[in-house]
């Protein structure tokens, strides 16, 4: 018994810390190879969870909700979540991809808010304050923990095709030009490279992945509320784990996720364990400690535990790959 | 004519005259120190508890604890500038701007563990508006808001035109590295950057907090059209930003008039949208801003 409610943690542990890990993957396509400060991601996140949630949800089930309840297979909620987090990355990154960085993250941090009135205000679509109820989740038909052990794998399935399609994109020419954007934008430039479109792709691609880490968590949980994609949740952590897992290198952004992820949790059973006025206020210190880290990693271990590793690129010294080619 | 000067035009100027504060801060902090302050809410809701935590204890009205709220937030931005982000003086501007997210969750944490999560009423009970100024439904707190608004924004003026230290600070504002070859001493510019800017957004926390009242999110949620308006005025000019909150806190209370039928023109529950909208058209139409700003 002991054993089996060890194991049901276990893959809710897996499960959401490779969630994050496809949001932290996303995360470092932006910032930590192409340099573009995202602090959107709950927007996105919101966008991708409320799509796949009001697509695939069972008419009869959505639960106030008089718009989607469509009952359409989860791949294509999945599908439809990242594609539409792609058309508003889009349309932000169109705007503020030549300004400096600072306007993105002004604007990106507008959209998530603005997203997160429209999820309060407009209770046809979203079910307001209460949100959508009756998500399906994969494999839930199954019995425990057998349900609970497919759904690990099949997230960690999604986050090691991400990996994979993110490392390749890394060592590809496209993941060249995106590292001489991020160190040297004029010189990228004066090279014939077309800084503004590459780095739409860039904020495109990434931001897909951040809706497909809402819509899998929509699924995951069954509920999706306005309280779900909170800042702190669907966007500093995801920063955090990126930051101390190394951003730069995808590797790095898996181990931050889980890492962060096992910590941000197991703070969790403590808290179990404590009279209810102080879970309160270790919820409190938990917020303290994600800005902590976030200013202490940068400044003593900008690395990361990862640190970023520019691939070997082909062929002998001094001879251009290109060259070769 | 009289509601809609009572109904719109009153609180959009209270509104207006609270952004303005804050703005000012980010604007000057922008072109000073070269980075988008993050935790500027945070600091105007620390402001805002400090002076409740001072009527609380004292029951003196909030006015006379601004003050202490304006020394305590000055002195605590101070230790943060040295603690966060002092170490990133000579990194990339961008490193800093994540920094103050940490930093803005930090100060948010802190609050809540202090004094927890309930919103507060700074005065309780209903207070009617001042007979005197009859047909004008003017409340008390209102005429607090604008006048304290006035005389800080008039002390603002004078530092910047009358003092050797406001005209390094709009020295450093157009060309830093020309300001330093000049001799002027940068962290003690950057000081008083701090100063001024904690100073004014205590002072538009704890106005905000009379005008409403005090929650954790206070200042957070007033990101948005603080950045708005700076980016409104053209950063790195405080007049700039006087303006641009001025017209951004208009626009949001206007936007409810019901111009056409009874509806109103925008949805309140849709109030801070606007004001990111006005942005995201300034950014496409007059990056520079209005008065001709910095485009970084």
């Amino acid at each position: 018994m002991e054993l089996g409610g060890l194991l049901l943690y276990f893959t809710a542990l897996v499960t959401m810390g490779g969630i994050y890990a496809v949001m932290a993957l996303g995360l470092n396509l932006n910032w930590g190879m192409t340099g573009l400060f995202n602090v959107g991601i709950a927007g996105f996140f919101a966008i991708g969870a409320y799509t796949s949630a009001l697509l695939t949800t069972a008419p009869a089930r959505a639960g106030g909700v008089d718009v989607g309840g469509l009952g359409l297979p989860m791949p294509v909620g999945w599908l439809a979540a990242a594609a539409l987090a792609a058309a508003a990355a889009w349309a932000i990154g169109r705007i503020c991809l030549r300004l400096r960085s600072d306007y993105l993250a002004i604007a990106t941090i507008g959209i998530a808010e603005i997203l997160r009135l429209v999820a309060l205000n407009e209770e046809k679509l979203t079910g307001g304050a209460f949100g959508i109820k009756g998500i399906p989740r994969p494999f839930e038909t199954m019995d425990r923990p057998w349900g609970e052990i497919a759904m690990m794998l099949l997230i960690g399935l999604i986050v090691l095709a991400v990996y994979l399609f993110l490392e390749r994109a890394r060592n590809s020419p496209w993941g060249r030009v995106m590292r001489a954007i991020r160190d040297n934008e004029t010189a990228a430039a004066a090279m014939g490279k077309d800084v503004e479109a590459f780095r739409l792709q860039a904020f495109i691609i990434g931001s897909a992945f951040m809706g497909l880490g809402g819509a899998l968590t929509a699924h995951y949980l069954k509920v999706f509320h306005p309280e779900a994609s909170e800042p702190l949740y669907a966007t500093f952590l995801v920063w955090v784990m990126l930051i101390v897992g190394g951003s730069g290198n995808n590797r790095g952004a898996i181990v931050g996720a889980v890492l962060v992820w096992l910590l941000w949790t197991a703070s969790e059973l403590i808290t179990g364990a404590l009279p209810p006025e102080w879970g309160v206020k270790i919820a409190y210190f938990k917020m303290f400690l994600v800005g902590l880290l976030l200013v202490v990693v940068l400044q003593r271990f900008p690395a990361g535990i990862l640190a970023e590793r520019p691939p070997k690129l082909a062929g002998r010294a001094g001879q251009s790959p290109e060259g070769l080619r | 004519m009289i509601e809609f000067i009572n109904n719109y035009l009153i609180p959009g100027l209270v509104l207006g005259s609270i952004y303005a504060l804050g703005a000012i801060g980010v604007s000057m902090i922008y072109s000073i120190l070269r980075f988008a302050h993050f935790a500027h809410g945070d600091l105007m809701t620390f402001g805002a508890y400090l002076a409740y935590a001072v009527v609380v204890a004292s029951g003196w009205p909030p006015l006379l604890a601004l003050p202490l709220a304006i020394v305590g937030t000055a002195g605590a931005t101070l230790f943060i500038d040295q603690l966060a982000y002092r170490p990133f003086r000579k990194s990339r501007p961008i490193v800093v701007v994540i920094a103050s997210f940490g930093v803005a969750l930090m100060i948010r944490a802190v609050i809540m563990l202090i004094w927890g999560v309930q919103p507060e009423p700074y005065v309780e009970g209903i207070q009617p508006p001042l007979e005197s100024l009859q047909p004008f439904r003017i409340h008390e707190k209102h005429a607090v808001i604008v006048g304290t608004s006035l005389v800080l924004v008039a002390a603002l003026h004078l530092l910047l035109t009358r003092t050797k230290m406001g005209k390094a600070m709009r020295a450093m504002s157009d060309d830093a590295d020309l300001a330093r070859v000049t001799g002027i001493g940068t962290e003690r510019v950057i000081a008083w950057t701090w100063i001024v800017g904690a100073v004014l957004a205590a002072a538009a926390g704890v106005l905000i907090a009379i005008d409403t009242q005090i929650k954790p999110t206070l200042g957070w949620d007033l990101l948005l059209p603080l950045f708005a308006a700076a980016i409104l005025g053209g950063l790195g000019r405080p007049y700039g930003a006087i303006l641009g909150g001025l017209v951004i806190g208009m626009i949001e209370e206007l936007s409810t008039y019901p111009l056409f039928g009874d509806q109103p023109l925008v949805t309140p529950g849709y109030k801070t949208g606007l004001a990111f909208a006005i942005m995201v058209i300034m950014l496409i139409w007059r990056p520079q801003g209005l008065l001709r700003g910095r485009v970084l």
